[in-house]
């Protein structure tokens, strides 16, 4: 927060509308419940009482991509779950942020085969990368710590927030804000 | 051990035609038969008293991609009464390509065989329900655990055909004209 100026004496803080609504949403990031492989059981780590992932505000772990506002693609991502994930994606409200979690939802890893999408920034798109096989709790988090930065700097007013593409666009680069 | 020799005896005396060859590797006996014997062979080891093979461990297939009879279908089964295990195979051509369906002596072959007819492309006569089972049923590209299947499939795994923007109106059905 940039623009913020503390008044001490008042106890007062003033600041942007702007950074206001984008503070309030990094802090609480309601992830969707969706592991696709051991990189879920990192991610279940990451919300245990050791390393509470509450701790940055997004703890609450949606069933229902109505309820989410950030799927953590943790895991292996097949072919024949890909149509399952972008229909996920598609019901979650906007703003709505995806974390790649892992080397397999990054780029296929290892798995170079006929059923492994090669990332799964090819059918939705990705905010934040977090490298790792799997990525330990500390990394995620990492990841999470990035995405709060990069929604700080999200515009909220008159600018356009979708960070969807539009449907049957080539996938590839992230999208997004800046 | 010299039990498992007195299945493999009881089975050359009762098969002397079918059974191809008897091989013994590490306390595993395995008993290769004639294709067309393999029904016979399957329900005699499940229902001869003293034998009483009750359960199916596994069905799987490989590909000798070199070899005239191409594949090989392997069967292990266990006694649980007598607490011994024996594994038969047969052998058949690509151009065959079909053998006889033992789901109708143990029902637990039914998923295991549907899974060789979606990797391998094996066709069981007599199977109640022959369907891919982990593949997609509209996959085409053929079967993809076969040795001449390219390792990274013929493009299914990078189209996405949830993607494509939905199709343009349909031409005007006889409906709506006047």
């Amino acid at each position: 927060m940039t623009a913020e100026r503390f008044s001490g004496e008042a106890g007062l803080v003033t600041l942007t509308l702007e950074q206001a609504v984008n503070w309030a949403r990094k802090g609480s990031l309601w992830p969707l419940s969706f592991g696709l492989a051991c990189c879920a059981i990192e991610m279940m780590t990451a919300v245990s009482s050791r390393y509470d992932i509450d701790r940055y505000g997004a703890g609450v772990f949606r069933a229902s991509p109505r309820q989410a506002d950030l799927m953590i693609v943790s895991g292996t991502v097949c072919r024949r779950m890909a149509p399952y994930i972008r229909k996920v994606y598609d019901q979650m409200p906007e703003p709505r942020y995806v974390i790649s979690m892992g080397s397999c939802a990054t780029s296929g890893n290892i798995y170079d085969s006929y059923s492994v999408v090669q990332g799964v920034d090819r059918f939705v798109p990705v905010d934040i990368y977090v490298p790792g096989c799997p990525p330990t709790p500390e990394a995620l988090f990492d990841g999470i710590l990035k995405l709060q930065e990069k929604i700080m700097r999200q515009k909220v007013f008159g600018a356009k927030t979708v960070t969807a593409p539009p449907r049957g666009t080539p996938q590839g680069a992230p999208q997004g804000v800046p | 051990m010299n039990d498992l020799r007195s299945v493999a005896e009881r089975l050359t005396q009762r098969f002397p035609q079918d059974v191809v060859a008897v091989a013994e590797f590490r306390g595993d006996l395995s008993v290769t038969v004639r294709k067309s014997a393999l029904l016979t062979v399957g329900r005699f080891l499940k229902e001869e008293p003293g034998l009483e093979f009750d359960y199916i461990v596994h069905v799987s297939s490989v590909d000798y991609p070199t070899e005239p009879e191409r594949f090989e279908v392997v069967y292990e089964v266990y006694s649980i009464r007598h607490r011994r295990r024996i594994r038969f195979k047969t052998r058949l051509s690509e151009a065959d390509g079909e053998i006889d369906s033992l789901s109708s002596v143990w029902y637990g072959a039914n998923f295991m065989e549907r899974e060789i007819y979606d990797m391998m492309g094996i066709r069981f006569h007599g199977h109640p329900d022959l369907r891919r089972i982990l593949m997609p049923d509209e996959y085409d590209e053929g079967f993809p655990l076969r040795k001449d299947f390219p390792l990274q499939g013929r493009g299914w795994r990078d189209t996405f055909e949830f993607l494509e923007p939905p199709a343009s109106p349909a031409a005007p059905s006889s409906k709506d004209s006047p």
